[in-house]
């Protein structure tokens, strides 16, 4: 384990950011985001960001292929982002198990070359949270705040930063800051403690997720309870647009005037056209739209991935839900119908 | 007052008046109030909140629900009433179908603001009269309500009840000079190159969710162009900032002298756009242009910008507002 006063972070920032682009969470127009790290730039107070950090290795929007049109003529370009080394500071436990669920979605076969290309260059940083919110659920997914894995972890207790490595990525890392000074590996035991003692506080830390398996799905699918969970939905993409794990994105062309500009954008399966076929969609009303998404994180998720969940509670859409309904109350409200 | 709102729902219900009843349905934490349609005498005694969090505008969900069998009661807060005639006016409600119990309002808190006040780890929140109490996970605090009070309320431009089959509480008034032109008039002062860069500062944070235009009373479209695969222009996500300013000037266009001021754009927005900015601008020149107008005041008025009179400002007179050309 390494340490360094934490008088000296905005050093270590330098001292990384000369070797590779460094991203950490800091605040622009009213609220948190990861932003390319600039001299003196500091470190946010929120806990989390609001959009999550899966935007750096999965973003909005990016160009796929580009096609120039000359006469008859059409020149396939390529229009991908070779990509750089770059490392992730300051990333918490939720979004750091969500590039977990996403490499399983993206780096199973086919291989999406895209996020692969930027996990591989990426190196995660993350930070124990020492002031978790009450919209905090990750303890229901097994994940721990004061332990938040990523290629190294960091901890902050009274003045000083602790920062261990968890991968090799992690290792090569930090051995590459001189600034840092050996310590013990238990200096950093009291601080979890005090994690542990606020997570269990957590009103929605034990969320009850018996019976959200392959199971139930059709016990979940039918359950009448949807129709009154969806009845207020807006219909908008702002769950699954701030969601870590939302991995959905449609392709589109865009028209240059000499050619187009393939790319790729975030989907949300709150939208009317999301999978609209030749037939028209299969999910006609909110209420299927909204199904669909509860039922993909709490059952076909774990149905097919070893029983993982598409949710590390990260508590995003808690907060950001402008009618305030969220997987907890959907998950509390489908959870009575099994019991 | 929830006392009181919670009875005259049971009432309605029970008497006949109506069958079913919309309202704000308790969350995790009593300010995550979700809008929810109520049918029993048990579901609002245990469910039922109006509180400083009952903030979300109840009118446009009665375009839907005012289309169903039967007679729905609907709780509006006085700009609520606002959104309520203006749907009227554009026929997207049936009237009939409807019982409005007006209800009085003396500002709305958001939960962003109580955040930003230092609050964290909040687990209840209680009005205490002009006060707050809050539970925390890291201790007790309190705070003034009107330091946690949404910037809409702060500069709230009415307090009067301007639809309604029945009122509880008093009826307030219209509030002249609330201030809610004066940040409208700040970017007027600025140089359009300032002015320009606090709207790409602003509209670049935008992610696309929709959640404005959705949340819109204004926004009734059966089917938004943006929607429409067919259209050519459905866009779910930007190419480029410039995306995303079109969008969402092409719908402050589109709501123009149509809007209330209601603010729903700007509380629902996950990225915090001052989106009623917009918005307000248009009511301002209207106001200067046409004369002081206020959609939903009431059901005869015709909007200026669907009106036309010889007294009409001539479209030359961009050329004398607007600031020096760079």
């Amino acid at each position: 384990m390494k340490q360094l006063a934490l008088s000296k972070l905005n050093e270590l920032f330098a001292a990384m950011a000369a070797q590779q682009q460094l991203y950490i969470p800091a605040d622009k127009g009213g609220q948190a985001q990861f932003l390319p790290y600039v001299d003196g730039m500091e470190l946010t107070k929120s806990l989390n960001t609001a959009r999550s950090a899966k935007d750096l290795f999965f973003p909005q929007t990016e160009d796929i292929v580009g096609f120039q049109v000359k006469g008859t003529e059409i020149t396939i370009e390529e229009t991908r982002d070779p990509g750089a080394p770059f490392v992730v500071f300051g990333v918490r436990a939720c979004d750091a198990r969500s590039f977990e669920i996403l490499d399983r979605v993206f780096l199973s076969d086919p291989v999406d070359t895209f996020y692969e290309t930027r996990r591989t260059n990426g190196t995660v940083v993350t930070l124990a949270c020492t002031r978790p919110e009450e919209t905090c659920f990750c303890g229901a997914f097994g994940i721990d705040p004061a332990n938040p894995g990523g290629d190294a972890a960091a901890w902050m207790a009274g003045e000083t930063l602790y920062l261990k490595a968890n991968t090799k990525k992690g290792e090569k890392l930090l051995s590459s800051l001189p600034l840092l000074a050996d310590c013990d590996d238990n200096a950093v035991e009291t601080v979890q403690a005090e994690i542990h003692a606020i997570t269990e506080k957590l009103p929605l830390n034990k969320l009850d997720l018996t019976g959200f398996d392959g199971d139930h799905l059709m016990e979940h699918f039918n359950n009448p309870a949807w129709s009154k969970l969806s009845e207020s939905c807006l219909g908008c993409g702002t769950c699954t647009f701030v969601c870590p794990t939302c991995q959905c994105y449609d392709v589109r062309d865009f028209d240059t005037g000499h050619g187009v500009r393939r790319f790729r954008c975030w989907d949300s399966c709150m939208y009317s056209d999301f999978t609209m076929m030749a037939h028209g969609t299969n999910r006609p009303t909110q209420k299927e739209r909204f199904r669909q998404r509860f039922m993909h994180k709490l059952v076909y998720f774990p149905s097919n991935n070893d029983g993982i969940y598409g949710c590390v509670g990260c508590g995003r859409c808690l907060a950001k839900c402008p009618i305030s309904m969220n997987i907890v109350k959907v998950a509390k409200t489908l959870g009575e119908g099994t019991k | 007052m929830q006392e009181l709102i919670k009875a005259k729902a049971i009432e309605l219900l029970e008497n006949g008046t109506v069958d079913r009843v919309l309202g704000w349905k308790t969350g995790e934490f009593f300010y995550d109030l979700t809008p929810a349609v109520f049918t029993s005498r048990e579901e609002i005694e245990k469910d039922f909140v109006y509180s400083v969090f009952s903030g979300a505008n109840l009118s446009k969900y009665l375009v839907k629900e005012s289309r169903k069998d039967g007679k729905v009661a609907a709780f509006l807060k006085p700009c609520d009433t606002y959104s309520f005639n203006q749907l009227l006016k554009e026929h997207r409600i049936w009237r009939d179908h409807v019982h409005v119990v007006g209800i009085a309002c003396d500002g709305m808190c958001d939960m962003e603001k109580i955040r930003a006040y230092g609050a964290k780890g909040v687990l209840s929140v209680e009005r205490d009269g002009d006060t707050l109490k809050l539970e925390t996970l890291y201790g007790p605090m309190t705070m003034n309500k009107a330091d946690a009070e949404a910037e809409r309320c702060i500069c709230c431009k009415s307090r009067k009840l301007v639809a309604y089959d029945e009122k509880i509480g008093e009826d307030g008034d219209v509030i002249e000079n609330s201030g809610r032109f004066d940040m409208v008039a700040k970017l007027e002062a600025m140089t359009p190159d300032e002015r320009y860069a606090f709207w790409q500062g602003e509209l670049s944070k935008c992610i696309r969710c929709n959640a404005c235009r959705n949340v819109c009373p204004a926004c009734t479209c059966e089917k938004c162009v943006f929607d429409n695969p067919k259209s050519g222009i459905a866009q779910k996500a930007a190419v480029n900032s410039f995306e995303e300013s079109m969008y969402h000037i092409i719908r402050a266009f589109h709501v123009a002298s149509r809007c209330t001021d209601c603010g729903e754009c700007s509380r629902v927005c996950p990225q915090n756009i001052p989106l009623h900015l917009l918005n307000r601008k248009f009511i301002k020149d209207i106001n200067e242009l046409y004369g002081e107008y206020q959609s939903g005041a009431d059901l005869e008025t015709r909007p200026p910008l669907m009106n036309f009179t010889q007294e009409d400002c001539e479209p030359s007179v961009v050329y004398e507002r607007g600031g020096k050309q760079a």
